[in-house]
């Protein structure tokens, strides 16, 4: 997993509540046994004026003008803002592994879904509740100013805007721990193979029709 | 000292160890695999040189992409060729890792999470998991269960256990009983249409009263099956009677010797009369009417005898946004009476509606009746090879073709359209899925989520209508 400790990013705004992990990566796409690849059909059927299928060659296919990251200038964003409910819905990791192919290291928004919020961090991104008046004073600036970006700093647990405005927010002490080093978990785990083994012999004796 | 809940009960029988930083290492004694969010995991093991912690602790079997006709013909049946492949590669990673697996064919073949119940796979105190976010199913038993990602199904595989935070305790109680005609899924939609999708976020939510006790264990699962869509990963209903005798006997349940000591250790599997809850919500089921969904979100729903809802009585900007967003896809006018929508197809199945009482309850209302000639499709489909068996039995199977239902083979279908089985661009469906995002079921396709007499009810008609007037 890549680490995430400091980014500079340019902001796309998704300006609309429970953007569900069908819209991020439809479930044609999920039909992939790969976890990479996936970024041309991110947010499929709003990029996209056609119907897609896996195999297409993604860059003939008309785009839809009004969708906000086919914008000039959105291009090359990395940090994408939301609105309430960010991620409801299926537990699919393509949804972030699409985002992560796409380019997006970090999301912002009021609230996320719990299953795609833990999914983020295995994958790298970060993703960062703020106020909802926060995020709605982030849509305004991103909306009036081109090229708007953002200072997300992991460690200092803070976004600053460009006008030198910070905000701070909450991150679980592990989750950080573990994007800031670009840690495998499993890995951790496995070091603790003695618990897990003591705690086998312990419940083996209580509920042995579990084993 | 105050009780504990069912969940804090659940959740410290399975804590291996707790970290300084608030997480904890949490057990998992049972998970299910299938062929879409498993074959990343496996490659994982085999990129790291591992192997499964405890190959028996998972059980698999193929769903999402399987087609719902000539399952005959086995996996090579499976015209779609990626598809096919997804499927094959959750064979040979089930057999390279010594994983047992209901393959196509097999009659105990199904989805997950209809599979796992009806073999007695998932059982009360377990904690179960699985790359599925309707997990939350098997906490009808009196079990944890949630979905996680492939990353953590992984993870599951190669250490048997869990990083997580635990949640907070909401208590849902619905009071009193439902009218005649209202099912579990009329329930469960009329609590999400209260707590709206993101109003269990953060929440393991224990659904109790007497509604939900009066409820057979299928109907527990059709509650808890949706707990995710109010936003809750885990839903959970307190271990009965009616649990234990569900249990009893099926093939993973507990064998004779032991049937006692686990009967003596589920008695515990309730909240505790003190326990306290971080929020509870009550509902008064005897005013919960047959339900509707009008919108994009299973919150936007109302009772079939109501009307859709005009946005410009929406005082918050982005709701209101959002409802002109959701009325703009489902090509509605506000103020539509629901009981006047048509539909052009009716999906009878998926993990929360395919089970043997919904078959049933679905058949009642088709009997004697035709679908009616605007309805271009309606489709049953049994959620496993032993539903489907049991239907058939029961003479189920006659009755829907009769009535001009297509009757299919197991699988999790026109949920999400992985398979064939799908909507056109605005197409409208009668739902008993659980999801009525845009493109859900096929894109630019119109869901509304309804229970399975509801569904049937759509289907003779023609359009929505309150299925306890129908003539």
């Amino acid at each position: 997993m890549e680490k995430f400790i400091t980014l500079n990013g340019l902001v796309a705004p998704l300006d609309r509540p429970n953007v569900d992990t069908d819209a991020i990566i439809p479930k044609q796409f999920l039909k992939s046994i790969k976890r990479s690849g996936f970024g041309p059909n991110l947010f499929d059927e709003w990029r996209y004026l056609d119907h897609g299928e896996p195999g297409m060659d993604n860059s003939k296919r008309p785009l839809n003008p009004d969708f906000v990251l086919n914008q000039k200038r959105y291009q090359g964003a990395q940090v994408l803002l939301g609105r309430d409910n960010f991620g409801c819905g299926s537990s699919r990791e393509h949804a972030p592994w699409a985002l992560e192919d796409y380019g997006f290291r970090c999301v912002i928004a009021p609230s996320f879904a719990d299953i795609f919020y833990n999914n983020c961090f295995k994958n790298g991104i970060l993703p960062i509740v703020l106020d909802a008046a926060i995020v709605e004073q982030l849509f305004q600036e991103t909306d009036a100013s081109e090229g708007y970006s953002l200072d997300i700093d992991l460690s200092e647990q803070k976004v600053t805007t460009p006008a030198g405005e910070s905000f701070a927010f909450e991150v679980d002490e592990f989750r950080k721990y573990c994007l800031l080093n670009g840690l495998d978990d499993i890995g951790l785990t496995l070091q603790r193979v003695d618990d897990i083994k003591a705690y086998e012999q312990k419940r083996k004796a209580e509920a042995p029709w579990l084993f | 000292m105050t009780g504990k809940t069912l969940y804090d009960k659940l959740w410290d029988a399975h804590v291996v160890s707790q970290s300084d930083d608030g997480s904890s290492l949490i057990y998992i004694d049972r998970q299910l695999v299938h062929e879409v969010t498993s074959p990343q995991a496996f490659e994982g093991l085999r990129l790291a040189n591992r192997k499964p912690w405890r190959a028996d602790a998972n059980l698999a079997t193929p769903d999402h992409n399987v087609p719902t006709t000539g399952q005959a013909a086995g996996v090579e049946g499976i015209v779609d060729l990626v598809s096919r492949l997804q499927v094959q590669t959750l064979d040979s990673n089930c057999d390279d890792f010594g994983i047992t697996e209901f393959k196509m064919n097999d009659p105990r073949q199904g989805i997950v999470h209809v599979v796992g119940p009806e073999q007695g796979a998932t059982l009360p105190g377990m904690t179960v998991v699985c790359g599925d976010s309707h997990t939350s199913t098997h906490g009808a038993l009196g079990a944890l269960a949630h979905g996680i990602g492939t990353s953590e199904v992984e993870h599951v595989l190669a250490t048997q256990c869990l990083i997580q935070k635990k949640s907070k305790n909401m208590l849902i109680k619905v009071n009193g009983k439902v009218g005649p005609g209202v099912d579990a899924k009329d329930i469960v939609l009329a609590i999400i249409g209260k707590t709206g999708t993101a109003g269990g976020t953060g929440y393991a939510i224990e659904f109790a009263g007497e509604a939900i006790t009066d409820l057979s264990i299928e109907g527990r699962m059709t509650v808890c099956n949706m707990a995710i869509e109010a936003g809750a990963r885990a839903g959970m209903v307190a271990v009965d009677d009616k649990t234990i005798e569900y249990v009893k006997g099926r093939p993973y349940a507990p064998a004779a010797d032991q049937w006692d000591a686990a009967l003596a250790n589920w008695a515990d599997l309730h909240s505790d009369a003190d326990a306290e809850f971080d929020a509870v919500i009550e509902l008064n089921a005897a005013a919960i009417q047959p339900q509707v969904t009008w919108g994009t979100s299973p919150e936007m729903v109302l009772a079939v005898g109501d009307k859709v809802p005009n946005p410009a009585d929406e005082a918050d900007a982005v709701k209101r946004t959002g409802m002109e967003k959701a009325l703009a896809y489902m090509g509605l006018a506000a103020n539509t009476p629901i009981n006047e929508i048509a539909v052009d197809k009716v999906f009878i199945g998926s993990c929360t509606n395919s089970r043997i009482e919904d078959m049933r309850a679905a058949a009642v209302v088709a009997k004697g009746r035709k679908v009616a000639d605007n309805v271009k499709l309606a489709l049953v489909v049994p959620g496993s090879g032993l539903v489907k068996q049991q239907a058939e039995a029961e003479g189920l199977d006659k009755i829907f073709i009769e009535a001009g239902f297509e009757w299919r083979e197991p699988g999790c279908s026109m949920c999400l359209a992985m398979n064939a089985d799908r909507l056109e661009p605005q197409e409208r469906c009668a739902s008993t899925s659980n999801r009525n995002f845009e493109g859900r079921q096929g894109q630019g396709g119109r869901t509304h989520l309804v229970g399975p007499a509801m569904a049937a009810a759509a289907a003779v008609a023609g359009h929505f209508t309150d299925v306890r007037e129908l003539d």
